[in-house]
């Protein structure tokens, strides 16, 4: 074999909030709290990743050159 | 329905064979987190003020990317110092009572699915595998001779550049679904979750695969050695791997093994 591939990139900390956040919204037990947005709660969550999507790409804009990783 | 004082939050539930959260981890809202015991079960808890995580004020919140950024932050250190040690169920973000006794409530009330639950994350941890296309290669230049012109030059390369730049998503896709399947061998179950825009993931190419995976933790050191043998194999994609997690992606209500 003459191909040769991509060694895995291990990403340890600071982990991606992106993927914690693909996480600790979408993931976890879902309880009933006493807070009475429970039921609105998964909306709510959605909500906020819509945020997010549209935050990140604000802030993206912002700086002056996201981090880009080459290959080959 | 609130108290003067304010909320309990829960992060996650363990045995009764938990003992203490380990004394140096800031909660969320920088409250230490604390301990209530019912039911054969340990609740993980902190004490949030209603100033910032009252019913009324907490989804605007949830909205500020700072804040939300900051309490999964938070949730998610409280919970890795304790799978560190111990099984535990984590609990999504935002599961608030107005005080321990609505969690001692809870306890009880879902003690069956809570003890099911942490048999599943068990000696077990969730490992993250993402996979982004891989930036396709330039191709060849063709020689000179073949082409008319510089107009004719041009679109030949220009076609030979979509072809290639098609067949690399093309070879990207069946590699994330080979790499996905195969790893789900190792792993007691297995999620996806959508693929992050660009955008978001950082990185310049699309992402193909975005999984998580439960593997036993006497199996984690073969699982990894699998990821890199699956980059070194699939050359159209590049892979990641992040963990371990709290088991987040398989604890939840229907979560089924396999792809949802």
């Amino acid at each position: 074999m003459t191909e040769t591939g991509y060694d895995p990139v291990v990403q340890g900390e600071p982990i991606a909030l992106v993927d914690l956040l693909d996480r600790v919204l979408a993931g976890g037990v879902v309880i009933v709290g006493d807070v009475t947005l429970s039921i609105a709660d998964v909306d709510l969550v959605r909500v906020s990743v819509r945020a997010l999507v549209s935050s990140v790409s604000a802030l993206m804009d912002t700086m002056d050159e996201p981090p880009r990783q080459e290959y080959g | 329905m609130t108290s003067d004082s304010g909320w309990v939050w829960l992060y996650g539930v363990a045995g009764d064979g938990f003992e203490a959260v380990a004394g140096d981890v800031a909660g969320v809202g920088g409250r230490p987190p604390r301990t209530i015991t019912a039911a054969g079960l340990t609740a993980i808890v902190g004490d949030v003020g209603d100033r910032e995580y009252g019913e009324v004020v907490l989804p605007r919140n949830l909205e500020d990317l700072d804040w939300l950024a900051r309490t999964a932050r938070a949730h998610h250190a409280v919970l890795e110092a304790v799978t560190a040690r111990d099984p535990v169920v984590p609990m999504r973000l935002a599961t608030l009572f107005a005080d321990d006794d609505g969690v001692i409530g809870m306890l009880r009330e879902r003690a069956a699915d809570l003890r099911r639950a942490l048999s599943v994350v068990s000696a077990r941890s969730e490992w993250g595998v993402k996979a982004y296309a891989a930036k396709p290669a330039e191709p060849a230049v063709a020689p000179a001779s073949q082409a008319t012109g510089p107009g004719a030059a041009y679109l030949q390369r220009r076609r030979a550049q979509l072809n290639a730049s098609k067949d690399a998503r093309e070879e990207a896709l069946a590699s994330a679904q080979a790499v996905y399947a195969e790893l789900g061998r190792l792993a007691v179950s297995a999620r996806l979750y959508p693929p992050q825009t660009p955008d978001l993931a950082g990185q310049p190419t699309p992402m193909v695969l975005n999984a998580a995976y439960l593997v036993a933790n006497e199996q984690a050191g073969e699982f990894a050695s699998a990821v890199t043998e699956l980059a070194t194999r699939h050359r159209f994609v590049q892979l990641t791997i992040t963990g371990p997690w709290p088991a987040y992606s398989f604890v939840g209500e229907g979560e089924r093994p396999g792809p949802r």
